[in-house]
């Protein structure tokens, strides 16, 4: 697969490398100079120095041929620039764009980048799944399928001694898998108890997410 | 006519000025407060600090009841995105946002937005003056 990424900061950098170690062929376009020298030296001839927005810069990276183009910057401006010349200029199967500011998700998804990674969303549940001290966490969002997934923990309170089967889950939703301390997780059968500590991986469909806050709450 | 400009550079400002002079109601955005500087002391319009890629800052500048947008920072992409945002967000009926780039200007034409090169316009008007 040949990737091209745009922003040759942390990111871009070690996004490269990773793919450089799966066997891709990987391309970093940057504007500075001096970015570009450090990837040469660190990752070979993997830089392309110029702006990722530049249509004459896209086609010497030879975008045309890209299976997925995914732009980085620290500039949402420039992202959504990238992105939408890269999927309908050069009609690049796989366009992802950071988006930096949390609310522009959904305008880059208006303006045709569908695909978007919320950096500091994507920070925020790491952090929240790491500490325990949040009764939610989202842990993946599946797109295409409309659903979204989450853990819900148990805490001391209103949860406890509730039978799976009462908890008012929004429509469509599926508790998919139960973790209990010590013990074997488990597909959970609907009269289960719930217990303090417990942990529930939820399947819910996409816009809910509010109904399941209010759970917890 | 109701205008909300985006950056107050030279030509933003320029063009808040004769649209002020014509009693047009305009709302002129930067994210730099020394640029506003640039505005006459007559000017009527309002002035708001902010960036007109970030939603928040566009309703602030009462976008929805705009019957103009015009994006003219020295960016090319915030130019273009705050203009597409003004476009399909707020359904602003007239859009123009300046592209320096003749072939990025091409193709954010052909995405149905309404961009001005400078660098095409001033090649031909140099060109026209060359062959006169």
């Amino acid at each position: 697969m040949y990737v091209i990424i745009v922003g040759g900061g942390d990111v871009g950098r070690h996004l490269c490398k990773e793919f450089l170690n799966m066997g891709h062929e990987a391309l970093v376009i940057e504007k500075e100079a001096k970015k570009c020298e450090c990837l040469k030296d660190e990752l070979g001839s993997v830089a392309l120095c110029g702006d990722g927005c530049e249509i004459t810069v896209l086609t010497k990276a030879g975008t045309a041929r890209a299976d997925m183009f995914i732009a980085v910057t620290d500039e949402d401006d420039d992202n959504l620039a990238a992105c939408q010349i890269a999927k309908q200029k050069f009609n690049v199967p796989q366009v992802i764009a950071k988006v930096n500011n949390p609310k522009n998700e959904h305008i880059f998804a208006k303006l045709g980048v569908e695909r978007t990674v919320d950096a500091v969303a994507l920070m925020l549940e790491n952090i929240k799944a790491q500490t325990a001290v949040f009764p939610l966490t989202h842990l993946l969002s599946l797109r295409e399928r409309g659903m979204e997934l989450f853990l819900l923990r148990v805490a001391q309170g209103s949860l406890v001694g509730k039978q799976v089967k009462d908890l008012s889950l929004p429509l469509g939703s599926v508790v998919s898998l139960l973790i209990r301390e010590e013990r074997e997780s488990r597909i959970p059968d609907p009269d289960t108890v719930l217990e303090p500590g417990d942990q529930l991986v939820c399947l819910i469909p996409r816009g809910s997410e509010e109904s399941l806050r209010a759970i917890v709450s | 006519m109701n205008v909300v400009i985006m950056g107050c550079g030279r030509v933003g400002a320029e063009l808040a000025h004769l649209l002020d002079a014509e009693e047009h109601k305009v709302t002129i955005l930067d994210i730099d407060p020394d640029s506003f500087d640039k505005l006459a002391p007559d000017f009527h319009g309002t002035a708001l600090l902010g960036d007109a890629t970030d939603e928040e800052a566009l309703a602030k500048a009462n976008i929805a009841e705009a019957d103009a947008f015009v994006a003219v920072t020295r960016e090319d992409d915030k130019n273009a995105m705050a203009a597409q945002i003004a476009k399909q967000i707020f359904n602003v009926p007239k859009v123009i946002c300046r592209i320096y780039d003749p072939l990025r200007e091409e193709f954010y034409e052909s995405l149905g937005l309404e961009g001005i090169s400078p660098t095409v316009v001033f090649a031909r008007l140099l060109k026209e003056k060359l062959e006169k």
